[in-house]
């Protein structure tokens, strides 16, 4: 494994991505404009003007922003660990050609992590302008989620990809978004506190990983009061990283290198 | 054995209870054409990827470029070129990018592969393709593409899985031409086909592989002398009536094999066993004479064709 060889994979993700990006770059502005606009706005003066404005003792939307930075993050890691490793493994095998060259699968892995970390930013920081512009934060503000947000999709691009490489055909994937992503982008809280969770759903909550992204988006934004300690929320999406990244060269091994 | 480049002994390959590779030995020399011929499943790919540093041994010794696939794989790999069975190209890229981003995997300059690049989409007829994607290009040209891109880190051994499969007659015999010229160059090929006019028009030696084994080794025209007749007279009977008719040509032909459509004489003179055929009264619906090929040889030594 050397640094060097994971580094010229994620060259070669920037340079595919200098031919795919119309795709992607739109959804990333339009994203979190669509959503703040029906979320924060539409949904948002409603919230505050009822019950939801005391009991959150801020504006709606400053309470959303933070939180769908980190959602974000985690579906724009979602996409870029599934279809995209399906291909490279299975549809075009990309994977087959960068392996018959001296990179590894461990560089392999850690370089199509590293760009997918690299997109993420990209994604957040684009995400922290439009919460500014919107007025839900400042820039400071949005810019102090970015960390978490970044680390929040690593997590997810970590634990997709070992999800991904043991797939043997795309239906899984659509399970995995309809299964997975979507139930988890609608109750870990990011549009509102798992508090209002039937008792005995709240505890699962707290497993997710978005949720723990979620809280420490909007804890460094806001500063507000964390649940959990927020190194305790670092420490497991860290550790799920790990365990993600293990288990994605496990698979990648006894897929590719059998 | 100085300049054996691969040396295998013994290598298996198993996956989980099939026998892909079952205990072969062979030896590839510095510069020469190496073919593996057989039909498909006969583990000649498992053997590639073994070689290719990409697929572990279950068994056995392999030694690449002096080297142990399992200790130095990346070393190996940095002085191998391979074209794999698929076109495993990146469609979104264009055709300079493939090359671009491959070089790159191997830690070449983009100095250095621009200026391979000019040279190997010449070789490979594709200059005017230069910045054109690769998803439309016709399946000759991405077959090029692919081996230009396997030569793009000058390896000491290019690794060619199937070269031609799939291709049309003209695209063959132009990729035929390159690795033809590639041989003049001093390059060491080795190669896998299940296509007999393949195997003896580029390799200079070859093994026979089926289920696993190898069936016999030599030069292509030795392998034919020695398992075959110089010549092959073809006799298609009506359908249903090979074997029948096949019953009473045993004393014209050296050896007889019926197969389903047809039957096979061998003989050191295909035109005089016509004759004779027709003196004894037999009434074919066609026949060809030719000479005896690598799918003879195939034949005699397994009892079935290469290609079903």
């Amino acid at each position: 494994m050397t640094i060097a060889g994971s580094l010229r994979v994620v060259e070669a993700g920037a340079r595919v991505y200098r031919r795919t990006w119309r795709g992607s770059v739109i959804s990333t502005f339009l994203n979190p404009v669509l959503y703040l606009l029906a979320m924060g706005v539409g949904l948002g003066e409603l919230v505050d003007e009822g019950t939801g404005g005391a009991s959150l003792d801020i504006p709606y939307l400053t309470f959303l922003a933070p939180g769908l930075m980190a959602a974000a993050a985690m579906q724009a890691a979602a996409g870029d660990a599934s279809y995209p490793v399906m291909a490279g493994i299975k549809w075009r095998k990309t994977y087959e050609a960068t392996l018959s060259t001296p990179i590894g699968v461990p560089e392999l892995l850690f370089g199509h992590l590293g760009w997918v970390t690299l997109r993420i930013t990209f994604v957040s920081i684009v995400f922290a302008a439009v919460m500014t512009v919107f007025g839900a934060t400042t820039l400071v503000e949005g810019l102090a989620a970015v960390g978490p947000a970044v680390l929040t999709g690593l997590t997810f691009a970590a634990l997709v990809t070992a999800f991904t490489a043991r797939l043997k055909n795309e239906a899984g994937l659509t399970q995995l978004f309809r299964f997975g992503i979507i139930p988890l982008f609608l109750f870990s809280g990011t549009f509102f506190p798992v508090e209002q969770l039937p008792d005995y759903i709240e505890p699962l909550a707290y497993l997710t990983p978005l949720w723990h992204g979620v809280e420490l988006c909007r804890g460094l934004a806001l500063g507000l009061d964390y649940v959990v300690p927020p190194l305790v929320s670092v420490a497991y999406l860290l550790l799920l990283t790990a365990g993600g990244a293990f288990y994605s060269i496990r698979s990648l091994r006894r897929r590719l290198i059998s | 054995m100085a300049s054996s480049l691969v040396s295998a002994r013994g290598l298996t390959k198993h996956f989980e209870s099939l026998v892909a590779v079952d205990s072969i030995d062979f030896d590839v020399q510095e510069g020469e054409a190496f073919g593996f011929l057989g039909p498909n499943g006969a583990g000649k790919s498992s053997t590639m990827k073994m070689i290719g540093s990409v697929s572990p041994l279950t068994a056995g010794s392999l030694s690449v470029l002096g080297m142990d696939p399992a200790r130095d794989g990346p070393k190996i790999r940095a002085r191998l070129g391979v074209v794999p069975q698929d076109d495993n190209l990146d469609q979104e890229l264009t055709v300079y990018e493939n090359l671009l981003i491959y070089g790159r995997y191997f830690g070449l300059s983009k100095a250095v592969i621009d200026e391979r690049a000019a040279e190997l989409l010449h070789f490979a007829q594709l200059e005017d393709r230069r910045d054109s994607r690769v998803e439309p290009l016709s399946g000759g040209m991405k077959r090029r593409l692919v081996i230009a891109r396997g030569l793009i880190n000058t390896p000491d051994l290019l690794l060619l899985d199937e070269p031609t499969t799939g291709l049309d007659p003209q695209a063959r015999h132009l990729l035929w031409d390159r690795l033809y010229r590639l041989k003049q160059q001093g390059v060491t090929l080795i190669i896998t086909t299940h296509y007999m006019d393949e195997a003896e028009q580029l390799c200079d030696r070859l093994v026979i592989m089926d289920k696993g084994k190898i069936a016999a080794e030599g030069a292509p025209r030795d392998l034919i002398e020695q398992y075959s007749t110089r010549e092959v007279l073809e006799l298609r009977f009506p359908v249903g009536t090979q074997a029948v008719n096949a019953e009473h040509l045993h004393d014209i032909a050296e050896k007889t094999e019926v197969l389903p459509d047809r039957v096979l004489l061998y003989t050191d003179d295909a035109d005089h066993a016509h004759a004779k055929v027709l003196e004894a009264g037999f009434e074919p619906e066609s026949t060809v004479s030719r000479r005896s090929t690598l799918e003879d040889v195939f034949l005699s030594l397994t009892g079935r064709t290469l290609v079903d």
